[in-house]
């Protein structure tokens, strides 16, 4: 059912080289190509839209999710609605990640908009990795949200990344945090050539001694632009950090907008972004380590995102 | 051997640094003192490639290495320690001694290199060169990553600088240690008594010119009488030199 492109697509995006263990659902192309479900985790297609919902029983620990989305034919546009829903004091990780290979001359697009449901003192690790490739015309476009709803006690973590191949990309991200809860974003994307990159995060500190830190590390080469707009509403005793930080290169451009607003005189709320070019005396440094120019900033910025 | 032939170097607003700079350097240690804003800097960036000279020859065991750049030169043989160690968010030390070896470095060969420095490799192997390694870390890093690459010509730009915490004796044992491994010149830009004191030969750059050089036994006696208020720079040393008597 799985072709090389697909094989190759799915290794880009979630590490795979055969079927994950554990839970997973793999969609190709708009169809559903692969589901395990385990004790702990049930996978239920939704019948009203396009989308799965995931549901991981309380107290579940060690246990993770694959959940692989790949479009391999030109001019398909998908887009599904995948909500988790994490049982109170579960520990789990979840993997996602969205391959496009677009070799025609249509655009391929995939919007995914996951849902999230922590239960109390519930904990996940929650990783998406973006990539596109092909040589068509057609555009690899993708517009993941995401929408956290933590409840008192959970944590989680993101890590999102995208590195490579996605031509146009709008990753909204926002979410709501209970008494005690933590959220933790970590975002990583490099973009090249025309392409485009929009990232928003809007997060909303509701609960006591709740707690958010989103940093953004990023790379925009040639003639690309990415915009990054935070918002951190503090409404109560909590604590906000963001943090943009950007290398630009060549004709980019980047533009940073932190926002923070406090409603309360017990938030405590910090942003910080720095945009600017590879620093000459990094460069010299590694070249006098015997690297030459082109090297040297692929080691940089490598060293950055990595 | 490195040879400078009537080197100068001015900067795009024409003002001169250096100037009819010559200087052969095939000793084991050969240090280079004289006041602040005297060029001795300078001198090591000609050297290295990270400026052109305006003027004059550079030779590396008798290849002109004039018009070479950086990397050219670095490939030939040739490293250096900044003075201000650069720092890198996300590289790990680990991946600077790697890049600096020519090689990927196991965790066993990135510890050697780092205790020669004194520092304890276990907790520094998988650290970011960012702002949370102080300045005194960074420096004996710097040392340790020109120590990796073991090449013919080793500068050091005040190498002293920011490493009070570690012992001078430790510093020159690096040093000696070296020159064992490599058999090759280490140039020592240096205001301290205790380096020049283990130096073949002592330049002294002044006014952007080689104001003395010679033998470390006719040079350093004479540097050190000279340290008057009327020198600051040797002041300086005067006082490290009456530090280390008390």
């Amino acid at each position: 059912m799985i072709d090389t492109i697909e094989q190759n697509l799915l290794r880009e995006v979630a590490d795979l080289d055969s079927l994950p263990v554990g839970a997973y659902n793999i969609r190709a192309n708009g169809k559903l190509a692969g589901r395990n479900t385990t004790a702990n985790i049930d996978i239920v297609t939704k019948q009203d839209k396009p989308g799965i919902d995931i549901f991981i029983r309380p107290f579940t620990k060690n246990e993770s999710v694959h959940i692989p989305v790949i479009l391999s034919q030109t001019g398909l546009k998908d887009l599904v609605y995948n909500d988790f829903h994490i049982g109170e004091g579960a520990d789990v990780t979840i993997i996602a990640g969205c391959g496009i290979h677009n070799c025609g001359g249509g655009d391929a697009q995939h919007d995914g908009i996951h849902t999230f449901y922590l239960a109390k003192n519930a904990k996940l690790r929650y990783v998406e990795k973006h990539y596109g490739e092909g040589d068509g015309r057609g555009k690899q476009v993708m517009n993941p949200t995401t929408v956290v709803h933590l409840a008192e006690g959970a944590q989680m973590e993101m890590e999102t990344v995208q590195i490579a191949g996605i031509d146009d990309t709008i990753r909204n991200t926002s979410g709501d945090l209970a008494q005690d809860a933590s959220l933790v974003i970590h975002e990583k994307i490099m973009t090249t050539g025309d392409q485009r990159a929009v990232t928003n995060f809007d997060v909303d500190l509701n609960g006591d001694n709740c707690s958010a830190n989103v940093v953004s590390r990023s790379v925009a080469k040639d003639n690309s632009v990415q915009e990054f707009n935070s918002h951190i509403n503090g409404n109560c005793a909590c604590a906000g950090h963001s943090e943009c930080d950007a290398i630009i290169m060549d004709r980019a451009s980047v533009i940073a907008n932190p926002g923070l607003v406090a409603n309360n005189v017990d938030a405590s709320l910090i942003h910080e972004a720095a945009i600017g070019k590879i620093a000459g005396e990094q460069l010299i440094k590694l070249m006098t380590l015997g690297l030459t120019e082109k090297e040297a900033e692929d080691q940089i910025v490598n060293g950055f995102l990595k | 051997m490195l040879e400078l032939r009537h080197v100068g170097f001015e900067t795009a607003d024409n003002k001169e640094i250096l100037h009819d700079v010559n200087l052969t350097v095939q000793e084991r240690f050969v240090a280079v003192t004289g006041p602040n804003g005297g060029g001795k800097s300078t001198l090591a960036k000609v050297i290295a490639g990270i400026y052109q000279p305006t003027s004059g020859q550079i030779l590396l065991d008798g290849v002109d290495i004039t018009h070479m750049s950086i990397t050219e030169r670095a490939n030939l043989g040739l490293s250096y320690a900044f003075q201000q160690p650069v720092r890198f968010k996300g590289l790990r030390v680990k991946d600077l001694l790697s890049l600096a070896a020519g090689k990927d470095t196991d965790v066993n060969q990135a510890c050697s290199y780092l205790s020669e420095v004194g520092l304890c490799a276990r907790d520094y192997v998988d650290r970011e060169l960012n702002d949370s390694l102080s300045g005194g870390e960074l420096k004996r890093i710097e040392i340790a990553m020109v120590l990796a690459r073991g090449t013919k010509l080793s500068i050091f730009d005040e190498p002293e600088a920011g490493i009070d915490l570690w012992s001078f004796q430790n510093l020159i044992r690096v040093f000696e240690k070296m020159y064992e491994q490599t058999r090759g010149s280490i140039l020592i830009i240096s205001h301290q008594e205790r380096i020049l004191n283990i130096a073949d030969k002592i330049v002294v750059i002044k006014n952007g010119h080689v104001e003395k050089v010679g033998a470390r036994a006719d040079i350093l006696p004479a540097l050190l009488g000279s340290a008057d208020a009327t020198n600051p720079a040797c002041s300086v040393l005067a006082d490290k030199v009456e530090g280390v008597r008390k």
